[in-house]
């Protein structure tokens, strides 16, 4: 017992500011993508070809399909495309992820968030998730992030949930388990989808042993990009879509 | 490199080598086996054209039941004589299950979806009163087809079908890629990327393994522990962020060496950073070996003797917990692991403390191999172009990732593509341990020999 209480002041104090302080990021961290098209040369497609999953197009790129890995940056000539360390990327519509229309999720309105927004019970379904998503969701319920402090918890069974937070591009066989446990879910309900996999189907898409993610299945309130999301843009997204962030 | 063999001769050269199958799969009509024989350090291929059938290695080596249920699925070919011959990856209700008869004895069906954020997988247990008589598991609901994705590669995808077939192995699985198509190209990689190599492969290890400790706190009730650790945990992932700026190693590890480089105020910053996560570690750690409430729920509990964990081909952590000496960093090293060793830890008893404990012993290890790198970086490049895979070759890859031994074995076509790709994740050797250590216990503590495991869904699925 005197152990355990050393240990306890040895281990000290560590949840994070956020949200009241601005959290520190690593300098490599890959947040936001920008492109700055002046800098294009004319007629080159580089980036487009060097795309693992086709997140981009001439005019566009999907922030739901991108993985968040250097092949566009490396191979891009005059160095028009980088990534910000901005980790705000979770978006309330699917269109929303398309740059240059991104635009972040806001609050559930009315009933909802009289609903949600002060105590939303999650359930948790991996549909073929790769166990990083799984991972920087589950370290939410940690000291450092404490997802209690905001009312928000993941719950055992579908019946004591308000809605499902599904990862990984929805296998084939996971497909029946994901509609029965969305089934179980007692209405009003929320859908949050988070990772590349549940977006779009990720590294995965188009595959014939998945179905492109959750999106396809399900309506979805909240989207969280992200190969894997850093905790804190999956946490930004909650706390953005219960209304619970100064978004001034 | 590659062995042509008859059948006979392919069944009596694996059943007479004494040696460990690393992996055994199919193509088309033939087979392949890997063999590796850790006291000499000697891999072998073979390979027989064995048509529609064969004689089941399974009832003689225990060891292959999981390869021959999987051969079936994947090629149609019949290991004649296999005691269950049931698929490894189709959904759980498309097949019987295994049954007990007996008027006192009931069935108990887990999963897919279960209580916590984890992976789906199906568990089926045969009980009588509390008491579990088999259990039975049921993977395949994270099938997303990357064996078959990955033949005619390597494309732009490649890199991320192996940093995600296993998620919290990134790592350990792009390394074995890493290692395989730089043998196909014949080109070396500078030692600098094999240390940075290491230094990553060792924190992917010392998160992991920090995390197991803190949920297998979490499952005997004793939170101090679960919440340290969950929190060190976290301080491992954010180092290997520091060198790549992804918690999960996401896009560190590319063909030819790495593609971040560590400047000498990052690798200060590291060292910093480990001393402190260690020594938080340590007292979290020291706080379950020293609450007898703790032992007493880890000691006797899912025991494995160390026969059986022979038998059925355990690697990584979970056989080392049966006090056998299997450690590819050891037995088979590459990269900077030829240059630094790293002592096998092992423990006797083979129940769920003793796999807490070498996790214990291996983070001290982790540590000390890290703290040895920064003390002999190499100057130098980090990236050496890469070349074009040999055509009508095949390459093995051996890497000790932290659950256990990946093995990579890529076969290529006239052409230098990969006309076969397999990837075999330590989960697909261990999950049978996880069955056989439930024999005889309680079903309450199930999640706790789960955990002790800690076994991939989707490293197994593929």
């Amino acid at each position: 017992m005197l152990k355990a209480t050393l240990a306890r002041l040895q281990q000290g104090h560590r949840t994070v500011a956020f949200p009241k302080g601005t959290p520190t990021l690593p300098d490599r961290f890959r947040g936001l993508p920008v492109i700055e098209r002046a800098k294009c040369p004319a007629g080159c497609r580089e980036c487009i070809k060097a795309c693992p999953t086709d997140a981009i197009t001439a005019d566009k790129l999907d922030l739901g399909r991108c993985l968040f890995c250097t092949a566009c940056t490396d191979t891009c000539p005059r160095g028009a495309i980088r990534f910000t360390q901005d980790y705000r990327l979770a978006a309330h519509r699917r269109e929303d992820l398309v740059m240059p229309s991104f635009k972040l999720a806001q609050a559930l309105d009315g009933k909802a968030r009289r609903l949600f927004g002060h105590s939303l019970k999650l359930r948790q379904v991996s549909a073929a998730g790769c166990n990083a998503c799984e991972a920087d969701v589950n370290v939410l319920n940690t000291v450092v992030f404490d997802l209690g402090r905001f009312g928000i918890q993941f719950v055992a069974s579908p019946r004591h949930a308000d809605g499902l937070l599904i990862t990984g591009p929805v296998s084939e066989n996971m497909k029946l388990a994901l509609e029965k446990t969305y089934a179980a879910v007692p209405a009003p309900k929320i859908v949050i989808a988070v990772g590349a996999c549940a977006l779009s189907g990720g590294p995965y898409i188009n595959h014939a042993e998945q179905h492109n993610g959750a999106t396809n299945l399900l309506r979805v309130d909240l989207f969280v990009p992200g190969c894997p999301p850093h905790p804190l843009t999956i946490l930004d997204g909650l706390l953005r879509l219960l209304g619970r962030l100064d978004t001034r | 490199m590659i062995e042509q063999l008859s059948p006979a001769a392919l069944r009596d050269t694996i059943l007479g080598s004494g040696a460990r199958l690393a992996a055994l799969f199919g193509d088309g009509t033939k087979l392949f086996a890997v063999l590796a024989d850790g006291s000499v350090g000697v891999v072998r291929v073979l390979s027989a054209e064995v048509g529609k059938e064969y004689a089941a290695l399974t009832p003689e080596l225990p060891q292959a039941h999981w390869f021959e249920r999987e051969i079936f699925e994947q090629t149609g070919i019949v290991p004649r004589g296999h005691p269950w011959l049931k698929p490894v990856r189709r959904r759980a209700d498309a097949t019987e299950f295994y049954r007990v008869e007996g008027e006192e004895v009931h069935e108990v069906a887990v999963g897919p979806v279960h209580a916590g954020i984890i992976e789906p997988g199906h568990f089926r247990f045969q009980c009588h009163g509390e008491d579990v008589f088999h259990l039975e598991i049921a993977l395949g609901y994270q099938h997303r087809g990357v064996e078959r994705a990955l033949a005619g590669g390597p494309d732009k995808r490649t890199i991320h079908y192996m940093e995600t077939l296993a998620g919290d192995t990134t790592i350990g699985h792009a390394t074995a890629y890493c290692e395989a198509v730089e043998a196909l190209a014949g080109v070396s990689v500078p030692a600098r990327a094999q240390a940075l190599r290491g230094i990553a492969l060792e924190l992917e290890r010392l998160a992991n393994h920090t995390g197991d400790l803190g949920a297998l706190a979490g499952d005997v009730g004793y939170l101090p522990t679960l919440s340290y650790c969950g929190r060190i945990r976290g301080d491992f992932l954010n180092m290997t962020a520091l060198l790549c700026g992804s918690r999960f190693g996401r896009g560190l590890v590319r063909p030819g060496g790495v593609a971040f480089d560590l400047d000498d105020a990052r690798a200060a910053q590291l060292v910093e950073r480990l001393d402190a996560a260690y020594r938080d570690v340590t007292v979290a750690a020291n706080l379950l070996w020293n609450t007898s409430s703790v032992r007493a729920r880890l000691e006797h509990t899912g025991t494995i003797p160390e026969r059986d964990a022979i038998a059925l081909g355990l690697v990584g952590p979970a056989a080392r917990a049966c006090g056998v000496e299997r450690d590819v960093r050891h037995e088979f090293p590459s990269g900077i692991y030829r240059f630094f060793q790293v002592p096998v830890s092992t423990w006797h008893t083979g129940d769920v403390f003793a796999r807490a404990f070498v996790r214990w012993l291996e983070i001290q290890r982790s540590v000390a191999f890290i703290r040895d790198q920064f003390k002999s970086l190499p100057a130098g490049p980090t990236h050496i172009e890469m070349k074009l895979l040999a055509p009508n070759e095949a390459a093995v890859a051996l890497v000790e990732g932290w659950r256990g031994e990946i093995c990579h074995v890529a076969l290529t076509d006239a052409q230098g593509r990969f006309a076969r790709y397999k990837v075999v994740d330590p989960s697909f050797h261990n999950w049978c341990g996880l069955a056989l250590a439930l024999r005889d216990q309680q079903i309450s503590d199930f999640p706790l020999c789960n955990k002790s495991f800690n076994l991939s869904y989707c490293g197994h699925d593929l």
